[in-house]
Formats: C-alpha cells, structure tokens, sequence
C-alpha cells in the first residue's frame, strides 16, 4: 500500500532531477538566510549557483551536532519565528540542546513522509494505534501521531512509561499497532508475561519500532513473543524526526523517502563515499524543510546502501537497519571495524543474541582483538571437537567479515557485565 | 541402553570444579563418573550422576551452561586385555569413539568404560554383538 505512489515509485531519472532541483534551492535559500551557511559557503569560496550535479555537494562543508549546538537555539532557522508554528529539541547527554523549527509546510510534509512508513508497514484507516513514543520536546511521539492521523488511523497518545497502564489500554481499547523504541517492546512483553496476559490474547498485528539501533534476533523475538510483524523505520531529529527512511512490507531494508532528504554514505574517517554496499556513515542534507533546513548533516549513524531494486515497487533507495554509531568504530590493523559487524557474524553462527565483549591489546607493536563470546546451551556441546570446529567457524567467518584476524574466547554464562542501552563492548587496552 | 550423561563448560579459572560439585552434593544427587577435558581456555566437565533431571536444574540454576548426551556404559573384564578387545572391537567395526572415560566404583569383578561415539545405534548393535553388556541407567546408579 503506498500513500503518495506518485513519488514512492517515481522512475530513478525523475527523483535525480526533482533533488538537483530542490538541492539547488535549499542551498541559495540557506545561502541567503542562514548567516552561518552563507559564511561556511564564503569561507570555501563556493558558489551556489554554480552546483548542477547532485555530486557538487561534495564541495560542501559539513554540518555536525556542534554547530547546531552553536547557533542554540535559533541561530540556524532560515524563516522569521513568526512563520515557525512548532519546535522540538533534542537534550543530548552532554552539554547544550539544539533546537529545530517546522514552518507549518514541513508540518504537513512531515505527516505525510509519517503516514508514507505507516502505509509500508501496513497500517490503515482501520487500525488503532498506541503511540507509546514521548510526546514534548522529542519528535517521536508528535510525528508518529500527525502521521497517523493525517492517514486517518485511530492514535491512542499514551506517550511512555507506566508499562501496566499501557498493557491495560492496549487490552481495552484493542490496540493493534504500537510504537515504541524495540526495547521497550520487549519491555511490554515481559511485564505482560509477569501479568499472565497471554499477547496473543491481544488485538496487537504490527509494531512500528525506530529510536535505536536493533537486531534481526530482536525482530524475531518480537515477532514471536507479540505475535506482531515488527517493523522499522529511521529518521533524526535535526533533519525532522521519524520518517526519513523506513522499511516496506518486504522488511528488507528502509527506503530513504529521496524526494526530501538527500542522503550520502560517508566512510566516517576519510568522509569519502564508500563503495556500494559497504557500510558507512548517513550524511543528510535537507531538500524541503523550510524552517530548518540542513546542509550534509553528520548523523553518526552507519548503515549500509542495498543497490537493488525492492519488489515492493517503490523506487526510492534503500538502507540497511542502522547498524551502530560511528563514534562506536574502532581501527584494527588498519581497518575500520564496528562493533556491530561481529554482533550480526555471532547472531549467524548462535542464532541467538549474542553477549559479547572486544578486547584490544596491542602486543609488540600490532594491535590484538579478542573476542569474548558467552557460551550459551546452543553453542555448548559435550564433545571437545565439536566445541573447537565452531569456535573456528566463528573466528573464520569474524575473520572474514571483518578483514582483520581475531581471538575468539569462550567464557561462562552470564559472566560478561549486562549494560543498559547503547553502553560500549569494547574495551580498547591500546596506549596511544 | 544409553546412559544419559550430563557436560557442563568452565572457563578455566581456579576453583571451578569444586563450585560445581559442590552444587551438585547441595542438591543431593550423587557423581557416578566423571571426566574433565582441557584446553588453555575452557574445559568440559562430564558427569555420570544418580539423579539427571535434579543435577541439570541445580547446575542451571547457578548459572552454568549444560548440555545432556546419551553415552554407552561398556563393562570391561578386569584382566589383562580386556579394554583392548573392546577397542578392537569399535575399531573393526568402524565406529568414531569421540571420548572414553573410566567409572569409578566396579561392576562385580567388571570395570566399566563410559564411551561416547558419534554412531549411538551402530555402537550399540556392535558391541551387543560382540558379546559386551551395556549397563543401563539404573545399573549404573546402583553400583
Ligand atoms: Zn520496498
């Protein structure tokens, strides 16, 4: 089901032409509106009016966390405030928050871009649907919510926490879709299990998880334990919120809506475009936001571009799950290596989700990584040469994944220390 | 015929081993036969006990990673030769002993192999064939 075909399956050519088009536009605007982008532009002497490939926004200078903090809050809106009808801000752990602006356009394109990754994950006027994202000042709850009523679902806005209640609610008022981040799915779960509701009980088809990297092994858990399709979907708050890349009903990766957000896959090092299919960092840049427009916006997030066309239908490009942050990328022998690579290689061997932990050593003068993988009954076996073979196969395929060799150690159960959320794996013992 | 046996991984670090069978005494269940094979980094521990089902919830409960195999619990004439008629044996039939270790306590007179093949029914035919008695599960808890 789509909900504006026209673009979703726009031929290739027509999408190039319409981002040069509103690149070209974005950028004069910027240029004229945006003191901090037009001094950037004079700085690297380049001139707007001279881009005419989507390629020349190579020639940019990129736009980072900091300078949104810089310019906090309104430093880089390019609309009078009188024209801004809604902001959000994101707090950011460490030091000032920024801040983005929605003229009442971006509000309406936002909506739509929302009710075009409800439609692709199968929500319809028919659905209910239970917005567990926060609503205020972050732009989950709010964009999940315009969208689905701009497509005409029924929003339950919950909002987070008070896990019983949403249970309560989600039984009452037969919920069948919910969104929420992918642990706080898992979360429910528990808390249903802990109150003898049986999900399957539950009106629940479909879950519309996005706010944090996740697994395949996690999509799988969910799909069992709520009896649910789980589904995925990208998107950041300084280019607008959710809605910026989601998957289709395929679940094979997330189209990146291209006829609003320009998006380049940077090695995060050397900020070069990587090869095809190889992971690397979104760049964004804005195409139609009016009041905060963003000129290749470091998001930090890596992923990987698929080439190939979705069966789906729809022509817009398509990335991968986000597969880890960049600043999560650790440099072995030379080559870059994510966290989030050997967390996928365990799953594929395991079949579980994998408890692990890096070690990086560096012994006369090479570096060493080890890999601390908890054994688990599926991996365990009584006979010494089953037990060494998979050890092997997983230090192959990491080897092979990976370019680089590793040490593989199996250690106990329950052994290695459990982090909440995005805490790292990796202990780096290398004095630099 | 087969013996259920249980394996339980530990890293090696000291003090493992007698964790483990403590936790195994707590739980009041007997150690029939056991074996510990090494590597720089890990071991695997097999344990012939009395009572299967309560040492594997107690070991779990702990925290340990368990496996259960089915084993063949071979009786062994205590005389000169008697274990290398079995091996002959195994060896002309063709089977694959993964490990073999040996039971503590006597059958009467007979000393008992604990064999763990990866051919469990053609083991079994051969070694019945050849004359040798297999103990069952409730044998062995009684010895
Ligand atoms: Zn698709």
């Amino acid at each position: 089901m789509y909900w504006q075909k026209d673009f979703e399956c726009m031929p290739e050519a027509d999408i190039r032409a319409l981002q040069l088009n509103r690149l070209q536009k974005t950028l004069e605007r910027v240029a004229t509106h945006v003191p901090f982008y037009r001094n950037a532009f004079t700085a690297g002497k380049i001139d707007v009016k001279a881009v005419k490939s989507l390629d020349d926004i190579r020639r940019f200078p990129f736009t980072c966390k900091q300078d949104l903090r810089n310019n906090y809050p309104y430093g880089l809106f390019a609309v009078p405030l009188r024209e801004v009808v809604r902001v959000h801000s994101s707090s950011g752990t460490t030091g000032i928050a920024t801040v983005v602006g929605y003229t009442r356009n971006d509000i309406v394109t936002w909506s739509d871009l929302v009710a075009r990754l409800l439609c692709g994950a199968g929500v319809t006027a028919d659905d209910m649907v239970q917005i567990a994202f926060g609503y205020g000042l972050f732009t989950g709850g709010f964009g999940l919510h315009y969208g689905c009523e701009r497509l005409g679902a029924s929003v339950i806005p919950i909002s987070s926490g008070n896990t019983r209640r949403q249970i309560q609610i989600m039984q009452d008022f037969k919920t069948t879709a919910l969104v929420c981040t992918p642990s706080y799915a898992l979360k429910l779960a528990d808390v249903m299990m802990d109150m003898g509701i049986n999900p399957n009980g539950l009106s629940l088809r479909v879950g519309l998880f996005g706010g944090e990297p996740w697994s395949e092994a996690m999509r799988q858990e969910l799909n069992q334990r709520l009896g649910i399709r789980a589904t995925d979907n990208y998107g950041l708050s300084e280019v607008m919120g959710p809605g910026v890349a989601w998957e289709c009903e395929e679940c094979n990766g997330q189209h990146i809506n291209e006829d609003h957000f320009l998006v380049e896959l940077l090695h995060p090092e050397t900020l070069q475009p990587v090869a095809p299919g190889e992971i690397g960092e979104l760049v964004i840049t804005t195409l139609t936001r009016e009041a905060f427009p963003v000129i290749r916006y470091r998001s930090r997030d890596l992923a990987r571009l698929l080439p190939e066309p979705c069966s789906c239908g729809r022509t817009f490009r398509r990335i991968t799950r986000l597969l880890g942050r960049s600043d999560d990328m650790l440099i072995i022998k030379g080559v870059n290596v994510f966290p989030t690579q050997i967390e996928s290689t365990l799953f594929a061997v395991d079949g579980t989700e994998p408890h692990y932990r890096l070690i990086v050593d560096r012994e006369n003068n090479e570096d060493k990584l080890t890999v601390m993988v908890e054994v688990n009954e599926s991996i365990f076996s009584d006979s010494m040469k089953t037990q060494k073979a998979l050890i092997d196969t997983i230090k192959e395929r990491l080897a092979s994944d990976l370019g680089v060799g590793v040490t593989v150690k199996l250690v106990e159960e329950k052994t290695l220390e459990r982090f909440d959320g995005k805490a790292s794996v990796v202990i780096d013992n290398r004095k630099f | 015929m087969p013996v259920e046996q249980l394996a339980v991984f530990l890293e090696n670090k000291s003090g493992r081993l007698a964790e483990i069978t403590k936790v195994i005494a707590d739980s009041g269940v007997n150690i029939r036969a056991m074996s510990v094979a090494d590597t720089a980094d890990y071991g695997i521990l097999r344990l012939i006990v009395d009572q299967v089902a309560t040492a594997r919830a107690a070991l779990k409960e702990n925290g340990f990673t368990v496996s259960a195999a089915d084993v063949l619990a071979v009786e062994v004439p205590d005389r000169v030769g008697g274990l290398a008629r079995i091996l002959k044996i195994i060896e002309e039939a063709g089977l694959n002993v993964e490990y073999m270790y040996a039971f503590v306590n006597k059958s009467g007179d007979s000393a008992v192999m604990i064999f763990r093949f990866e051919q469990m029914e053609a083991a079994i035919a051969a070694l019945q064939k050849a004359g040798c008695h297999l103990l069952s599960g409730d044998e062995v808890c009684g010895m």
